[in-house]
């Protein structure tokens, strides 16, 4: 967590944390293997999950190796992601410029809004079945809903000098839109956009634990009907990894987007 | 220039036509023909099946009976979140070296999705109810523990010295001092958690659950039966929004009176 009392050297709370994951492996090496306090069906030992890790790169488990898997997963995201937040954000861009488009949308809007994302996957599966497709329709869901919102209230945002100064200048059109509209509300849209990856990436997981050939959750719902408690760490591991990986991405594509902005 | 506002009826009459529009559409889709009713459910056969689900057992339970059995894991795996979350926030402001040592499995844990929980679930709790409250306490703790954290951080230093120079102890320092600052922030958490506890269970209940709104929808959706997923969809969606008012009633009482 950020706010610290004192700034500290960045080597020695990375050498911290290093440290505190190191005495985290060794305790549970520790309660796993050598004193045996919890049994090895509830949770692997840390050698065992070094195996499984091993098994699923190199031979590999569950119809693939762990970079396909991998790479099923993150592919998917990133379409659903694009196409949803791409769709989303211009839908909230509009409402935000404009009441009428506001009012119009506002209904169905409001009665997508409280559904869950992950509410979305039986529905899925009843219309599209276990395909991309399904996986596609669930992302979009789950994507959309924030990216909209927070684009919307991104434009609302805008300072009205803005608008009174873009009035003067006569600026129109396309413009209006790219250099008054679209700066003013990206912060804002970024913020969406983070919590749109967060449940896209939720929700694929989740849709694949339910059924999938390939991909992360399916490591997951395998090696839970296989009780292999090692694979389970494994990927719930890969998991956590590929989604901070791509907030990393974002976070970098918003630094290149609004070079203003202070990190 | 942004839009001026419309007047109310203009407005009125727009989201009547933008919802009318919706409704049509749907209905048209439905009755075409192209795909089966149950496949596609008019709007209207939706709200039939959601007051046939209320009066007769779907999947072993009424729609009712499934909310509250889906509500009280909610509100078990809610609980266990605050309890667990408060006092270790406020541990984390008040003792740095707790923070250390928390804060970079707490990091790291974080970015495990919920929903990833479900196999050790499933492994640990079988379908019992363990299972499910697990995955709510991993979606609802981490906002509650990270805005007791900024809460408390958030408190103005002359107040602990003031405390510290009276020679107030730890423990009268957490609780007298920074859990009072702090509870606009934990409040704010409170809701955020809510959202995300409560999405977390829907997702639990496709997988490990025997009951709950969930589980209904899994069984309408192994029946076919566009209608019956739907009526899950609209209780899980009204739930969530029941629940976040509940909470943003609390948040406003507690803000007007403390005056804010």
């Amino acid at each position: 967590m950020a706010a610290r009392t004192a700034p500290r050297h960045p080597l020695l709370t990375l050498g911290t944390a290093l440290g505190v994951l190191l005495a985290v492996v060794m305790v549970w090496h520790l309660l796993t293997a050598v004193w045996g306090v919890i049994p090895p069906m509830r949770f692997p030992m840390p050698l065992e999950v070094a195996g499984a890790l091993q098994q699923i790169a190199v031979e590999g488990y569950s119809n693939g190796r762990l970079h396909q898997h991998v790479l099923t997963s993150v592919l998917l995201v990133t379409m659903g992601f694009v196409v949803a937040s791409g769709v989303g954000v211009t839908l909230g861009l509009a409402m935000g410029a404009s009441r009428t488009v506001e009012a119009l949308m506002n209904p169905v809007f409001l009665l997508l809004r409280p559904i869950p994302p992950l509410a979305w996957i039986p529905l899925a599966i009843v219309w599209l079945g276990l395909g991309v497709a399904a996986k596609m329709m669930v992302i979009f869901f789950a994507a959309f809903v924030p990216s909209v919102i927070n684009s919307y209230a991104g434009v609302r945002q805008i300072e009205r000098p803005v608008f009174e100064a873009a009035a003067m200048l006569g600026v129109k059109g396309w413009r209006y839109w790219r250099e008054v509209l679209i700066p003013g509300a990206l912060p804002s849209i970024f913020t969406g956009l983070r919590l749109s990856l967060q449940a896209s990436w939720t929700t694929l997981v989740a849709a694949e634990l339910v059924g999938a050939v390939f991909g992360l959750g399916q490591i997951l719902n395998q090696a839970s009907q296989d009780i292999y408690p090692a694979m389970i760490v494994v990927g719930m591991i890969s998991v956590a990894l590929c989604g901070w990986l791509m907030t990393q991405g974002l976070g970098w594509l918003e630094g290149r987007v609004m070079p203003w902005k202070p990190h | 220039m942004l839009q001026p506002r419309l007047p109310a009826a203009r407005t009125a009459w727009l989201t009547l036509v933008g919802a009318g529009a919706f409704l049509l559409i749907w209905t048209v889709a439905a009755q075409s023909g192209i795909t089966s009713r149950n496949f596609l459910p008019t709007p209207w056969d939706v709200v039939i099946r959601f007051a046939q689900l209320v009066v007769e057992p779907f999947a072993g339970f009424t729609l009712f009976q499934h909310l509250a059995s889906s509500f009280r894991r909610f509100a078990t795996g809610f609980v266990l979140a605050v309890a667990v979350g408060i006092p270790l926030g406020l541990l984390m402001a008040w003792f740095v070296w707790v923070d250390r040592i928390v804060s970079p499995a707490f990091d790291a844990i974080r970015f495990v999705a919920p929903i990833a929980w479900v196999p050790f679930a499933a492994l640990w709790f079988g379908t019992g109810i363990g299972g499910p409250v697990l995955i709510i306490f991993m979606g609802a703790f981490p906002p509650v523990l990270i805005n007791t954290y900024r809460g408390a951080k958030n408190v103005d230093r002359k107040y602990i010295e003031a405390a510290q120079m009276m020679g107030a102890s730890h423990f009268r320092a957490m609780t007298q001092v920074l859990l009072p600052a702090a509870v606009p922030s934990i409040v704010a958490g409170l809701r955020i958690s809510a959202g995300l506890g409560w999405q977390s269970l829907v997702g639990a209940e496709l997988i490990v659950a025997s009951s709950g709104v969930g589980y209904l929808m899994v069984k309408g959706q192994a029946a076919v039966s566009t209608a019956t997923v739907m009526s899950g969809m609209v209780a899980i969606g009204v739930v969530g929004v029941l629940i976040d008012i509940a909470l943003r009633r609390l948040q406003q009482f507690i803000e007007t009176r403390r005056g804010l």
